[in-house]
């Protein structure tokens, strides 16, 4: 489990080793509060969406999910895409209403992005790589807390990069977008170094 | 140029997706170690995102606001597991290789970022053409970087060989960094660079400019 | 006069305001039925179309290993055979099943019904495929009443994708005649290489186990030393350990072990 865990984080880290949820990634990052409020909220859609996701895919949409009706035969796979995202939106639309109510500053700094992880690959590409690997729901359970915490830590990371950027003196052409494409592409090397360490 | 014309072109480079309104960059990185794979995702993407525009577009005016996204969400997630359904069924090779990513363009920002930016306010006919030009924009990069990756990285271009790996007895010796993830970053990096030298108008104004003391900069 | 009803009711309903709660109901019925019609019929329609495609990827997967083989092709069609036999196996008493009609079973469609297949505990599940069914099929040739080769599908999970092989064994059920891969997901260019015609050319004349009997057979970083061992792939070294790790648990003792030793020696026969 531990491994698991530590894997998610970081040599299969969502942003850094397979690039999920880099749109987002590369326009949030211009403040470093910014993105931690935005990595920790993603940290709790993922932590709860991973294992619903898996309990929806085991009993209702897996060959074999219908067999306590008498209908072994069903296969619902081809579902999975529009239920993964429903019951993502519907989570996320929870967390919009609690944040307004508990936490109305943060829910003002998010704006639009709150919304937007809905739509952030790395939470739909968590959901399906535990579809792929077949994880239980502790497993998916461990995997969520753990893509997410790894998705947080890189945005916040780079976010810090960007905010010391915004002082070095740039070639014209690269301003901005390019600068960050390529400290991202730098960040992902380094991380790739994670993938040799493990345990044995 | 008619406006129509303009719509389509435009997207190609003075507004690319992803080199200028930074949309749609997930599942472009991960499909471009070979140009056969991103061949196919840019395929997918710009089939699904024209007919989506096209679609939301028709129903664009009987939208009630408080179900907008998961409208668009439906309509988009529909036409990717359709195009899923068809690579598997007459491209099947193809599909394994692209694993997960096929579903993935269901979160592709540029598919609900276009929906809602352009097909919610305008006509069926410009709706379809913007869907169609900027799939044509998001598939310029993805073949230029697919290109890159897997001559330099394999040797091969669409598994023809054109230049010979020292493992299969030729002379080159592939550059392995190119078949991972860093490098598609690099690549796109440096393309934002040239485009961005030769459209100046693209440069982005950098936030602060620090300057010696002498020369008028404040402590 | 009645037609015209349906048709009124329709411009109704569009032409109420949008926010409205019928509204609102009726579109998303609307956007959903006809969502849900357009996907299941494709998903529907393509099925068989998909699975002919799964088929034939197999059998041409089969053809390959065989043609790859030296030989092979000749001692088919000395033995006068075009292809293999399918037989069926039960892996927990490792003895051939001959009850069950080998057209109608699916092995994959089995590891996930209750009823066929078993849950596999966390220590012994290396190759991390959580469940397996009970009963396997193999692939046999066979000469002169004795079996000259012997196919056995194995699957397990690589870095990212399940990988699916089928591994050929010689006359003493130790010396690896081929081992193809038909079916990965894994990195294009680095794991992806195990599908690669190269490097499964370094399986055939490899030994499984040792004179003890124990598995050796893995593949390792960087070159191999000796005939357990396979010379692994450079930047793949998760999908090469999830290899090893397929190929353990399969001739291990919840996989084919209790068959092939029963094979060896020689209490049961085809």
């Amino acid at each position: 489990m531990s491994e698991l865990f530590l894997k998610a984080i970081f040599s299969e880290n969502l942003a850094l080793t397979f690039f999920l949820g880099i749109c987002t990634f590369l326009a949030v990052s211009q403040r470093v509060e910014t993105a931690l409020g935005l990595g920790l909220a993603l940290i709790a859609v993922q932590t709860i969406t991973v294992p619903l996701n898996n309990l929806i895919q085991t009993y209702l949409l897996a060959k074999g999910a219908w067999t306590w009706a008498g209908l072994p035969e069903i296969d619902l796979g081809f579902l999975k895409f529009i239920s993964f995202i429903g019951t993502i939106a519907a989570v996320v639309q929870v967390l919009e209403m609690t944040l307004d109510r508990y936490a109305p500053v943060l829910h003002r700094r998010l704006g639009i992005f709150l919304p937007l992880i809905t739509v952030n690959c790395a939470i739909l590409g968590g959901s399906l790589f535990m579809v792929k690997r077949q994880y239980d729901f502790a497993e998916s359970a461990v995997y969520g807390i753990g893509t997410g915490v790894g998705w947080a830590l890189a945005i916040v990371t780079f976010a810090a990069i960007r905010e010391r950027l915004r002082y070095s003196d740039i070639p014209k052409g690269l301003e901005g977008l390019g600068i960050a494409f390529i400290v991202t592409g730098l960040m992902s090397l380094g991380f790739s170094a994670f993938a040799g360490v493990g345990s044995p | 140029m008619t406006p129509d014309t303009k719509r389509l072109t435009r997207p190609i480079i003075a507004e690319n997706p992803i080199t200028l309104q930074i949309l749609g960059i997930c599942s472009a990185l991960a499909v471009t170690t070979s140009l056969a794979t991103a061949l196919t995702m840019c395929v997918a993407l710009t089939v699904v995102l024209s007919l989506a525009n096209t679609s939301i577009s028709l129903i664009r005016r009987h939208i009630p606001s408080s179900i907008r996204l998961i409208v668009q969400i439906t309509i988009i997630a529909s036409l990717v597991i359709v195009a899923d359904q068809f690579l598997k069924a007459y491209a099947f090779e193809m599909s394994q290789r692209l694993s997960i990513f096929v579903g993935l363009i269901v979160t592709n920002c540029l598919v609900l970022g276009r929906a809602e930016g352009f097909a919610m306010h305008n006509p069926v006919w410009p709706s379809f053409l913007d869907g169609l030009g900027n799939g044509l924009g998001y598939s310029l990069i993805l073949i230029i970087v697919g290109t890159i990756r897997e001559l330099f990285g394999a040797g091969t271009l669409l598994g023809f060989v054109i230049l010979p790996t020292v493992e299969n007895g030729g002379w080159y010796q592939p550059l392995k960094l190119m078949l991972l993830a860093p490098s598609a970053f690099f690549i796109i990096g440096f393309l934002i660079w040239i485009i961005r030298s030769w459209r100046t108008e693209q440069v982005e104004q950098p936030q602060y400019r620090v300057r010696l003391e002498a020369e008028g900069g404040r402590r | 006069m009645a037609d015209l009803n349906p048709l009124a009711w329709w411009r109704r309903f569009l032409a109420l305001p949008n926010d409205s709660g019928v509204k609102t109901l009726g579109v998303a019925l609307l956007v959903a039925l006809v969502s849900a019609t357009v996907v299941s019929v494709t998903a529907v329609t393509l099925k068989p179309l998909q699975l002919a495609n799964l088929e034939r990827q197999r059998q041409a997967r089969m053809e390959a290993m065989i043609a790859a083989l030296p030989g092979m092709a000749d001692i088919l069609r000395e033995a006068g055979a075009t292809s293999l036999e399918t037989r069926l196996v039960d892996l927990d008493t490792g003895s051939f099943e001959t009850a069950i009609d080998l057209a109608d079973y699916d092995q994959r469609a089995a590891a996930f019904d209750p009823e066929l297949s078993m849950t596999l505990p966390r220590e012994v599940d290396v190759a991390g495929i959580g469940r397996r069914a009970n009963l396997a099929s193999v692939y046999i040739l066979q000469r002169d009443e004795e079996i000259a080769l012997i196919v056995l599908p194995v699957y397990g999970s690589g870095y990212q994708s399940t990988i699916y092989a089928y591994l050929a064994l010689e006359a003493d059920f130790n010396k690896v005649a081929a081992l193809t891969v038909y079916e990965q997901g894994e990195t294009p260019g680095l794991g992806s290489q195990v599908e690669d015609p190269a490097w499964q050319a370094l399986w055939p004349g490899k030994e499984i186990a040792d004179e003890t009997g124990a598995i050796r057979i893995s593949v390792v970083r960087g070159q191999a030393a000796g005939p357990h061992e396979v010379d692994g792939i450079t930047g793949a070294t998760r999908t090469m350990a999830g290899m090893t790790n397929m190929l353990h648990f399969w001739l291990g003792d919840h996989g084919f072990g209790p068959f092939l030793a029963r094979l060896r020696s020689g209490e049961i026969s085809p």
